[in-house]
């Protein structure tokens, strides 16, 4: 039992990472990176909207669409809720741990419609993950997000200093990098199942 | 068949009146009072987040201004007047004068005054270049010409010029992002007026400044003696200008031996 969670969390963090893997959440892990305490922020928000949304789609799906043979409306019911999810977090937050809100509030309609999100919880429907799976699969690539944020966000402040070619400045020599960092993770592939073999 | 398309209409129908509600719900009983009036302050500020005004951005500063009445409306470096009046119109206070301010580069050591001592092929970056014996030049208290101050600023002041940075008062906002950004600590923020101004900011024997830079204070102490509203001091082989008291009558800037005076036009 321990030993699947820790081969799901493990190759969802490494193996499957979300961004360098399988190319989701592009659009922050380009935008949010320049600044590796903006990345960290990120990251840790989307770990949180993860693991959320995650907690209240799976019932749904498992509990609601299923049953009634309505599995094909996955994706719109899972924008929905994850969508209002986000919003009605965000106002709590706001309220009652205001701390909080000022250091995630930032990011969090910009995880509103990310896909990161809906490709995690749309994911541990179609890999047949129980509650418990899907929750530590959520945190293993919100976990994963955080990772490839922060490591990018390294190479890219390093980047900035090196003056690339004029005609590569700017988002020309990031998405290179990005792409590197991206061939640099495939490495991990094939690495955790050994592990536990 | 219809029975389907009916089943999927309400239950998505459902789930998203569920998730109204509980939105709707949530902002009503949850909601945070904002003050109307940092709303307001906030969207006279000019947004550059730069910190001059000593709180951590336009947004605090908003906040500070609404919340506590005795943070003065004028402290908006880079809006400057037209903000102070804008900020005290919005709280109902009195205008208070706010000087016009720019950024100073204490340094006239250029490629032709500053003798080079290495030629340098590293990182274009000031604090890189300081790391690697204190820069190209001889002195190595002066600018050391990778322009971190010009890339620190957001208007587009400063540029550089025969190895030294040079602000453009017309451009400058006195945001201080430049003066936080040298590691030679070489700029400050000036009143500006027709004052004199120290264009060296080396605190060695004047022997040893003499052998590094043309333009550099050797601390003779004759713009001491000459000054007639006492307003330089020759501070550790270094003069320095109490702007309050300077009038700007020049005398300093004629008889400087070295030229490190300079009187600013406006």
């Amino acid at each position: 039992m321990v030993k699947t969670l820790l081969v799901i969390l493990l190759s969802s963090v490494l193996v499957n990472n979300y961004v360098l893997n399988k190319f989701l959440g592009i659009c922050p892990f380009l935008g949010v990176s320049k600044k590796v305490d903006q990345a960290t922020g990120m990251g840790l928000a989307v770990i949180f909207v993860m693991l959320v949304s995650t907690a209240a789609t799976w019932p749904i799906q498992t509990y609601l669409l299923d049953p009634n043979g309505l599995g094909y409306l996955q994706t719109i019911v899972f924008i929905l809720v994850i969508a209002s999810l986000v919003q009605f977090v965000e106002i709590v937050l706001k309220k009652y741990i205001p701390s909080l809100y000022r250091s995630l509030g930032v990011y969090l309609p910009l995880i509103t419609t990310n896909c990161a999100v809906l490709g995690v919880t749309i994911n541990n429907i179609k890999d047949e993950y129980s509650f418990l799976e899907s929750m530590v699969s959520s945190l293993g690539c919100g976990l994963g997000f955080l990772l490839a944020m922060v490591i990018f966000a390294g190479v890219r402040s390093k980047v900035e200093d090196a003056l690339p070619p004029k005609s590569f400045s700017g988002i020309p020599i990031t998405l290179i990098s990005a792409s590197i960092v991206s061939v640099a993770f495939y490495g991990f592939g094939g690495v955790i199942e050994k592990l536990f073999a | 068949m219809t029975q389907a398309i009916i089943n999927a209409v309400l239950l998505v129908a459902g789930i998203g009146l569920v998730a109204s509600l509980l939105i709707s719900v949530a902002s009503t009983f949850m909601s945070v009072k904002v003050n109307e009036k940092e709303v307001a302050v906030r969207d006279c500020l000019p947004g550059a987040n730069c910190g001059a005004c000593g709180y951590s951005g336009c947004d605090a500063y908003a906040k500070a201004v609404a919340e506590d009445s005795s943070v003065p409306a004028n402290l908006c470096r880079p809006g400057g007047a037209s903000v102070a009046k804008a900020v005290a119109d919005v709280m109902g206070v009195e205008v208070l004068e706010s000087k016009p301010m720019a950024a100073f580069v204490h340094c006239h050591g250029d490629c032709f005054n500053n003798a080079q001592k290495e030629i340098y092929y590293g990182l274009e970056s000031c604090a890189a270049a300081k790391m690697l014996y204190g820069g190209k030049g001889a002195c190595t208290a002066g600018c050391l010409g990778c322009g971190d101050c010009a890339k620190a600023c957001q208007y587009d002041a400063i540029c550089m010029e025969n190895g030294i940075a040079h602000v453009d008062t017309r451009k400058c906002t006195a945001c201080g992002m430049c003066v936080k950004a040298c590691p030679n600590k070489l700029i400050s923020i000036i009143p500006l007026a027709e004052k004199s101004v120290v264009t060296c900011s080396n605190h060695e024997k004047g022997a040893v400044v003499r052998k590094e830079c043309k333009n550099g204070c050797i601390g003779c102490m004759k713009c001491q003696k000459n000054c007639p509203a006492e307003a330089i001091k020759v501070v550790d082989n270094l003069a320095v200008v109490d702007y309050d008291k300077c009038i700007g009558c020049g005398t300093c800037v004629k008889g400087c031996p070295v030229g490190c005076l300079e009187l600013i036009k406006i």
